[in-house]
């Protein structure tokens, strides 16, 4: 089978999904870490040392471009796989099971996702995008530390901020799981774990996230 | 007309090698041009129709049913019997086949007994190959079990489910041959007619049940593994489609009907409830290696079971049969339960039942379990749970479905059964090669008559209809077919299809036409009615000569006043069924006018005239050692023919399980 | 047990065929005894419309003891009801109360089109076994049964898989309408025993092919068809067609697959 193939059949194409959801997932933990260094409360010296760095070593400017590609590529895919799924029928019941037999955000991933992709659109337009324009075509990086602070001053920001990570936070709590069930790592002996873990990073992580405006916002730090 | 059985001359223990090797074979190339009508996708349907792809023939299956795989064969629970031997308990091909004619009361064919018992041990060795997912040791290797009517542990299983594993099995097998387009598939389609051309058969009409049309298949030969008729008394252990039409209608073309009498109730069904029941449910008689059944020692005793003790429990298996207790054979068992409900000592609200009790099965293995854990002084409330959970592993799925229609937790409550119609014994009389007395039309499994006499053995059904397709039905199709390779796949319109093709129109026209006011379903329960209080368990000629009467009024009465709603030529599920009670009414006067000539007990035949002292049924060898193959010769007259059976290893004796 | 009878209305999704437009019609039961099964509920108001000169509400059903996988009836939104591991026709009336209002729908699926009101069309699945269900052994190839011993547990979790009865409620329960956990309880199955080995690549690959071909949608995780599932075939057995699957493609000495 060639390798388009393999991954254009429908456990492919989940294949698609749970790989770059994956990469996604360890990119959070990346730019969560990168991020929490704001929680020092030095002005964001360390933050901007951590922030410099991450904008100009290549190996990490290359794998920004995998990143954007896998992102795409997990945005393209998935509401596909939305539409396409929903299409499977057309005559559609009268009365659903509702919560009975599976949880809202299970059967909420694209909606879910959509979201995340408006709070994506905000978030980038006012941090990733000018800064990379600056660095290319202006007078060098931004302070994304003063940036943050002024941004997170304004209350439907912090708001939006606030939404955005809860959508995330239940996108991962499924999204985590069902990546490694595709992968066929939940057996018997690590579902429970798998479960767990997954739960334990879906909650740690937004969490994390949404203390930074925040504590902004409420002048933890300054 | 001289019934030719075909037996081959020669020891019966080597009749089936010496047949084997020396029967007629059809090359290859000619299987090729050779079609073969499979109908019904049983076990002994889809075995038949994927073995017979596998070797090369052009197959037609129809079911009924949506799928292949919904056949009634996926409903039995208990398991199949081979004569491994693999618990090293005595067992051999002998035994099993001793054990089947004894059981059979003496009234089935020794040389196709002894083949069936010959090829038992094959039909393992395939389904295991097919991946058919039988109980385990911890070794690795087969488990077994013991069932009603034997003294060995024979029997394989898979939890309570061994038919769905071994239909599922030759499901796929067929499924196989399907994909590589060796067998076609007829789903929703039933077969209304067999055609016959110069005295033999070569094809059918069958209707497409989505459209309603007809349609016309041919066949160099028709095989009919349409399962058993039980659903002639309404109530039964069989799915609600279960039908002898197709049987039928190849009897009413030639085919004799063999000993129709002979029909099983089981033991061990959960009583009915009211006038509502469309089904009765079976629990596997695999329940009896642990369950003690009893009733209370008084009339008419009201408590609730945990209330009457011990001393005041009458075990009347125990008591009557101590040599085989509750493991006696499905007759003896049911005709013993109605005994005792009968005289006034029945259980539960309609009294028409007794207690079948695993509480001290549950104990014991409870002991068993808490000695392996060093827990020999555990409490009983711990020893229970222990034993509990082995109950549970044996069983657990029975118990839930019996919860799930009672509504009561049998861990708790002793289960409540009563017999049921379960199993036809008899069906068309086949020869030893399994064909009918019309030449090319064979009968399979438990539509044919030949191999469980009198009363089937536990764990017998399944080896039966897989025996046939698997590994009889390929030797002896050949060796007829062999003649007729130079028979071109004659085209459809010739006049003999036809000819059936208005037949069926025309009857289906005259049902639909009546336009009564009476359902299907009605007159269905009304047959039923007077099946089981006068052909039931226990018959006696005045009974018999009454529903011979009331059945012939109830027929006329369905011809005058059935309503069907709906139309010919649409999906009309009323319609179908009307066809097959239709067919039942008719059969069913057949079986008491069987029932009626057979002046002796023996088996599920049990006429009440005919018993011993202490109740039990008293054959008359030196009269009934025959089997009854009836002819039709138009509305409601049949001709019985005599095929007299010789034993000639067995010497039959009076069966005793004391 | 006790019982007391009574009196349901019942909305029911009336199709006269496959390219007819259906709808729903309200019917009243009354006299209805707690003891019925769901499927008994239904002979009596057959027999009212019978009785009223009209048709009767046709359905899929043949054993009515929850193994031959024909009845599937979607109950007031739950594949087979309410009750957890039951069919349709296990179901019974002290679930519901006097007064209460059942919606009956058949299950619903592209791949599974309405043929009569709640009869629906599932050769799809039967074409998915011909992909590949089955293991490659002619009648007469046999060795003896106990010449390959299997590993208890790996053979009671065979069965576990292959006690699917093919209802299809996986598929109707599914807001994708995949029939992954069907395919995954035969590919389970079989790579769980030693005869199916040779052929468990390219099963998987085969079995889902044909899946995606029949237009099933394709799996998301949910989870529903468990929860719906009547023979309780675990989520796990998904997990392992996907391993399958990964082993299959991605092994790179599977030249069919």
């Amino acid at each position: 089978m060639s390798w388009k193939h393999s991954f254009s059949t429908s456990i492919g194409k989940k294949l698609q999904m749970s790989f770059t959801g994956l990469f996604l997932i360890l990119f959070l933990l990346v730019h969560c870490y990168v991020n929490a260094q704001i929680f020092w409360n030095d002005g964001g010296a360390k933050f901007n040392e951590a922030a410099h760095f991450m904008g100009n070593n290549f190996l990490i400017r290359t794998t920004e471009i995998g990143l954007f590609a896998f992102l795409i590529l997990h945005i393209v895919q998935g509401l596909a796989l939305w539409a396409k799924n929903r299409s499977r029928r057309s005559v559609r019941y009268q009365v659903t099971a509702g919560n009975k037999t599976s949880p809202w955000y299970r059967r909420s991933m694209g909606l879910l996702g959509t979201l995340i992709l408006l709070f994506l659109i905000i978030h980038l337009s006012k941090f990733w995008i000018p800064n990379r324009y600056a660095q290319t075509f202006g007078s060098g990086e931004l302070n994304l530390y003063t940036r943050m602070r002024e941004e997170f001053s304004i209350t439907w920001v912090v708001l939006f901020y606030l939404g955005g990570c809860i959508a995330l936070a239940w996108h991962l709590v499924h999204g985590f799981y069902s990546s490694l069930q595709t992968l066929g790592l939940t057996t018997h002996k690590y579902k429970k774990m798998i479960n767990g873990i997954g739960i334990g990073f879906s909650i740690i992580v937004p969490l994390v996230f949404a203390l930074m405006p925040l504590a902004f916002y409420l002048n933890w730090i300054i | 007309m001289i019934l030719n059985s075909k037996i081959p001359a020669g020891q019966l223990q080597s009749k089936w090698e010496d047949y084997k090797s020396t029967c007629k074979l059809v090359n290859p190339a000619n299987k090729r041009q050779i079609e073969v009508i499979v109908i019904g996708t049983g076990l002994a349907g889809a075995s038949a129709a994927a073995s017979l792809g596998e070797m090369g023939y052009k197959v037609k299956a129809f079911c009924f049913q949506d799928s292949p795989r919904r056949a009634h064969s996926i409903a039995a629970q208990g398991g199949i019997n081979a004569a491994k031997n693999y618990q090293n308990d005595g067992d051999s091909t002998y035994r099993l086949f001793y054990d089947t004619i004894k059981g059979g009361d003496y009234r089935s064919r020794e040389s196709n007994v002894y083949r069936l018992a010959a090829v038992s041990a094959s039909i393992i060795d395939q389904c295991v190959a097919q991946g058919v997912p039988f109980a385990r040791e911890y070794g690795g290797l087969l488990s077994n079990r013991s069932f009603g009517g034997t003294q060995v542990q024979r029997t394989f299983y898979a939890a309570g489910q061994t038919g769905q594993q071994l239909l599922i099995g030759a499901y796929q097998a067929l499924e196989r041959q399907i994909a590589l387009g060796n067998v076609e598939m007829y789903a929703r389609h039933e077969m209304l007619e067999l055609v016959k051309v110069e005295g033999k058969a070569r094809g059918i009409i069958a209707r497409n049940l989505i459209t309603g049309e007809l349609e016309r298949h041919f066949g160099h030969s028709v095989l009919l593994c349409s399962g058993g008729y039980g659903n002639v008394f309404y109530l039964s252990t069989n799915a609600m489609g279960s039908n002898v039409t197709a049987a039928w209608k190849a009897h009413k073309k030639g085919a004799f009907f063999g000993n129709p009498c002979f029909t099983q109730i089981h033991p061990t069904c959960i009583p009915v409830t009211g006038d509502h029941q469309s089904k009765l449910t079976l629990m596997s008689e695999s329940l009896r290696n642990d369950g003690r059944i009893w009733v209370p020692k008084k009339q008419g005793d009201n408590r609730k079971a945990s209330e009457i003790l011990e001393e005041e429990r009458d075990y009347y298996l125990e008591r009557r049969y101590p040599a085989f207790g509750n493991l006696v054979p499905r007759d003896v068992a049911s005709r013993a339960a109605k005994e005792r409900c009968d005289a006034g000592y029945g259980v539960g609200t309609s009294k028409m039942a007794v207690y079948l009790d695993f509480a001290s099965a549950i104990m014991r293995y409870g002991k068993v379990e808490a000695h392996k854990r060093g827990l020999a002084h555990g409490d009983d409330k711990a020893v229970y749970q222990l034993g509990k959970d082995v109950v549970k592993e044996k069983y657990g799925n029975l118990f839930e479905m019996y919860e799930k229609i009672t509504g009561e937790n049998p861990y708790e409550i002793p289960m409540r059964i009563y017999p049921a119609v379960h199993y036809t014994m008899g069906g068309l009389w086949v020869d030893y090669e399994l064909m009918t007395t019309v030449p090319g039309l064979y009968a399979l499994g438990e539509a044919n008559f030949s191999d469980h006499g009198a009363n089937r053995l536990g764990a017998s059904a399944l080896m039966q209809g897989l025996a046939d397709g698997y590994f009889v039905i390929p030797y002896t199709l050949g060796n007829n077919l062999a003649d007729d390779i130079r028979t071109k796949a004659m085209p459809t319109d010739h006049p003999a299809f036809a000819e059936a093709e208005k037949e069926v129109s025309d009857r289906l026209t005259r049902l639909m036409s009546i336009k009564g006011s009476e359902s299907v379903e009605s007159f269905h329960k009304r047959l039923g009615k007077i099946m089981w209080d006068k052909c039931g368990m226990a018959r006696n000629a005045k009974g018999l000569q009454e529903a011979v009467t009331e059945i012939q009024a109830l027929k006329k009465e369905f011809w005058s006043n059935v309503r069907i709603p709906g139309e010919i030529s649409e999906f009309n599920p009323e319609l179908d069924k009307a066809g097959r009670v239709a067919d039942f009414i008719e059969l069913g006067e057949l079986m008491c006018l069987d029932a009626l000539q057979r002046n002796e007990s023996c088996g599920g035949h049990f006429r009440e005239e005919y018993q011993t002292e202490d109740g039990e049924a008293l054959r008359q060898d030196d009269q009934y050692m025959f089997v009854a193959a009836w002819e039709y010769k138009g509305d409601s007259r049949f001709e019985m023919h005599k095929e007299v059976l010789d034993y000639e290893v067995v010497h039959p004796s009076q069966r005793s399980y004391k | 047990m006790e019982h007391h009878t009574i009196g349901l209305t019942l909305k029911v999704w009336r199709q006269k065929n496959n390219k007819a437009k259906g709808q729903f019609e309200t019917f009243n039961v009354k006299n209805i005894s707690t003891e019925m099964s769901f499927l008994e509920m239904f002979d009596v108001l057959n027999e009212q419309l019978v009785a009223e000169n009209k048709e009767p509400v046709a359905f899929d059903h043949d054993c009515r003891e929850g193994i031959c996988g024909a009845c599937s009836m979607y109950i007031n939104g739950r594949a087979h009801g309410p009750w957890h591991n039951t069919t349709t026709c296990q179901l019974h009336m002290r679930e519901y109360k006097d007064g209460d209002t059942i919606v009956v729908e058949p299950w619903r699926a592209n791949s599974f089109p309405v043929l009569k009101d709640l009869i629906v069309d599932r050769s799809s699945f039967d074409r998915i076994i011909q992909a590949g269900g089955y293991i490659s052994v002619n009648t007469g190839n046999a060795v003896d049964a106990n010449s390959l011993p299997i590993e208890k547990h790996r053979a009671d979790e065979s069965f576990a898989a292959a006690a699917c009865i093919g209802c299809g409620a996986c598929v109707a329960a599914c807001p994708n309408a995949s029939a992954m956990l069907f395919v995954s309880a035969k590919v389970s199955h079989l790579a769980l025993l030693p005869q199916g080995d040779p052929e468990r690549k390219i099963r998987s690959v085969n079995m889902i092919e044909q899946m995606d071909k029949e237009g099933f949608g394709s799996c998301t995780n949910i989870g529903a068809c468990e929860a719906e599932c009547p023979k309780g075939i675990s989520l796990e057995n998904i997990a392992r067609l996907n391993r399958e699957y990964l082993g299959a493609v991605f092994s790179g000495d599977s030249q069919n697959a």
